[in-house]
């Protein structure tokens, strides 16, 4: 896959203007991480309503591919219900990317924003669920990396 | 340009420049100041020690230990050469990190107290920084930063050191984007006289030194970011009436320049085999004598004692007192072939190759629209050490376009994130260039960056 495949002009879009941008008044949940190997940094604040994601939003500094891939995933799950975004996996993502074939150089930049909001996600169900059906979850969202 | 030195033949000695990458790309490999290649002359020496005559060396009376411990010491001769030190005064360790904690494990726990002051810089990598703190939160003992000069006012404008040992002395540049995304860097292009000269401004130092208890002064020689090439004989200077001890990290210098510790005058001086054609795991730690004499032993075990008893023991001579163990012996040997290599050059032409590469690739890289570079413009005062940023594209992603063309470049922190925060950045990309460069390559790699330029769509 060559740079011009990989940096597409959406890819640039999202980059430069990206959307849901920001933080949230009073989220049910922040989490944040970092790659440490580049410093790409994602953090996210959710708002869950009736068992959906009422709202969403995103903050963060890394690489194009990064700063993507997590605008995107806030757009895809805005609104959608626990049971819908539980599913959301890495294939999904990288197809919203339009980069199904991603190497293993960058392929992490790609997901860090999944691995966020699954955190994000298992934190709050732990709250509400208990510990069984968000620790399989946690670890779904281990083996990102 | 008649050139300095004959690169033709200093290539054909590196068997992994014939090599290409990524679907038949010729390799420009411009990441030296993370590691250098190896000429044959280097690999075959350890393949020979390890072929002919490996075994463990001192105390062996067998013919094989006799060789290799007259190879392995033979190599401190030539490294002491090399920087013009004694023998004795060159202890080989891991890497310049380990050898800059040894001296703050032997000698920084005996020698700062709490109330002591340690002066470092804001150009520092950082295993020249942390260290410190861990021995200054250790002792109670503070950290002083001198500042850079960075366009930003700062020049002149010297505050007391009333800093606690975990915090950084100046903030007045930091970032404070939050409200985007993008990358934070100036799309405009590069203006030298706005951005001062990346220099260390001195002053900091004086302040320090009458404000404050300072034991010692760790600075670099060479930015590893910067490429800016400080005045560590002037800081000794400054230093040696007072009886501040001076540590110079010379990982990024004694591969690029000739280095004379007599002449700098510092008390230790620090660098690794790797960043100058030697094998890795081979660092050096150069002390002055009565200062190794004085100091106890870091790592004890086989090798660094005299005599050992039920409840006691007594040191070896230096510098052995420091070399607890089996060291690594092949590379040690490995590393005294690429001192063979390097003086065969000799060192002034180094120099005076890689300014000429640094005059022409700062020339090119000032035509490149939106293309920001860090630290000094002019060659007289800095090494082949490019840090820069290009509009809004992310260092990682420009690294991958330049991957694709088959330029190996370094993108992030640097191992320098205090100085990131002081330049108002999260990472810079970075080209750092050897003897064994060339002007065509720097062609290629302008090339590769306005590929890129277009690949993001960069106006202008």
């Amino acid at each position: 896959m060559s740079s011009a495949d990989i940096y597409r002009e959406i890819i640039l879009d999202y980059y430069r203007n990206p959307r849901n941008y920001g933080r949230l008044e009073k989220p049910d949940v922040v989490v944040r991480d970092s790659n440490p190997l580049c410093g790409d940094e994602v953090e996210m604040h959710i708002k869950f309503e009736d068992g959906k994601i009422k709202d969403i939003r995103f903050n963060g500094k890394g690489c194009a591919i990064s700063q993507a891939s997590a605008s995107m995933l806030t757009e895809m799950v805005m609104g959608k219900s626990l049971e819908e975004v539980k599913a959301l996996g890495k294939q999904d993502i990288l197809e919203a990317l339009g980069l199904p074939n991603l190497g293993p150089a960058r392929i992490k930049c790609a997901l860090l924003s999944l691995k966020v909001f699954k955190v994000g996600i298992y934190s709050y169900l732990a709250d509400k669920i208990g510990e069984g059906e968000a620790s399989s979850i946690k670890e779904e969202a281990s083996k990102l990396f | 340009m008649l050139s300095i030195i004959d690169v033709k033949r200093i290539r054909a000695d590196f068997p992994i420049l014939e090599r290409s990458v990524r679907n038949g790309k010729r390799l420009i490999y411009f990441d030296n100041a993370a590691t250098t290649q190896k000429p044959k002359q280097v690999i075959d020496a350890i393949y020979n020690y390890y072929m002919n005559y490996n075994a463990n060396i001192h105390r062996g009376v067998h013919q094989l230990s006799e060789e290799a411990t007259e190879a392995y010491e033979g190599a401190r001769v030539k490294v002491a050469r090399f920087i013009n030190a004694r023998s004795d005064e060159v202890v080989f360790v891991r890497n310049a990190t380990e050898a800059i904690n040894l001296v703050a494990y032997a000698w920084g726990r005996a020698n700062i107290k709490a109330g002591d002051t340690i002066v470092v810089s804001e150009m520092e990598h950082h295993s020249n920084i942390v260290p410190w703190q861990l021995l200054a939160r250790e002792k109670g003992a503070r950290l002083y930063y001198i500042r850079i000069d960075y366009g930003d006012g700062a020049k002149g404008s010297s505050s007391s050191s009333n800093n606690s040992s975990s915090s950084s002395r100046s903030n007045s540049s930091s970032s404070s984007s939050s409200n985007s995304t993008n990358y934070d860097v100036a799309s405009d292009a590069s203006d030298a006289s706005d951005d001062g000269d990346s220099s260390l401004i001195l002053d900091d130092l004086y302040d320090a030194i009458s404000h404050a208890n300072v034991k010692l002064v760790a600075i670099t020689h060479m930015s590893n970011v910067l490429g800016t090439i400080n005045p560590v004989k002037e800081i000794v200077d400054i230093c040696k009436d007072k009886g501040i001890k001076v540590l110079v990290d010379g990982a990024q210098s004694t591969p690029h320049m000739p280095i004379d510790v007599k002449d700098i005058g510092c008390d230790f001086f620090a660098f690794s085999a790797h960043k100058m054609l030697g094998p890795t795991g081979v660092g050096v730690l150069y002390a002055k004598r009565d200062i190794l004499d004085a100091m106890d032993p870091f790592i004890g075990g086989g090798d660094m004692i005299r005599e050992v008893h039920k409840y006691t023991a007594s040191w070896n001579d230096l510098p052995w007192k420091f070399e607890a163990g089996t060291p690594n012996i092949a590379d040690v040997i490995g590393f005294g072939a690429a001192i063979d290599y390097l003086n065969a050059i000799g060192m002034e032409n180094v120099r005076a190759y890689e300014h000429q590469l640094t005059e022409y690739m700062l020339s090119r890289l000032m035509e490149v629209k939106g293309l920001r570079l860090y630290g000094s413009k002019e060659a007289d005062r800095r090494g082949a050490v490019f840090s820069f940023n290009l509009a809004d594209i992310h260092p990682h992603d420009l690294a991958t376009i330049l991957d694709e063309d088959g330029i190996a470049i370094r993108s992030g922190h640097h191992c320098a994130q205090p100085l990131m925060e002081r330049l108002g950045v999260a990472a810079t990309s970075r080209a750092s260039l050897y003897i064994y460069n060339t002007r065509e390559e720097i062609d290629r790699f302008i090339d590769s960056l306005e590929r890129a330029r277009l690949i993001f769509r960069v106006g202008g």
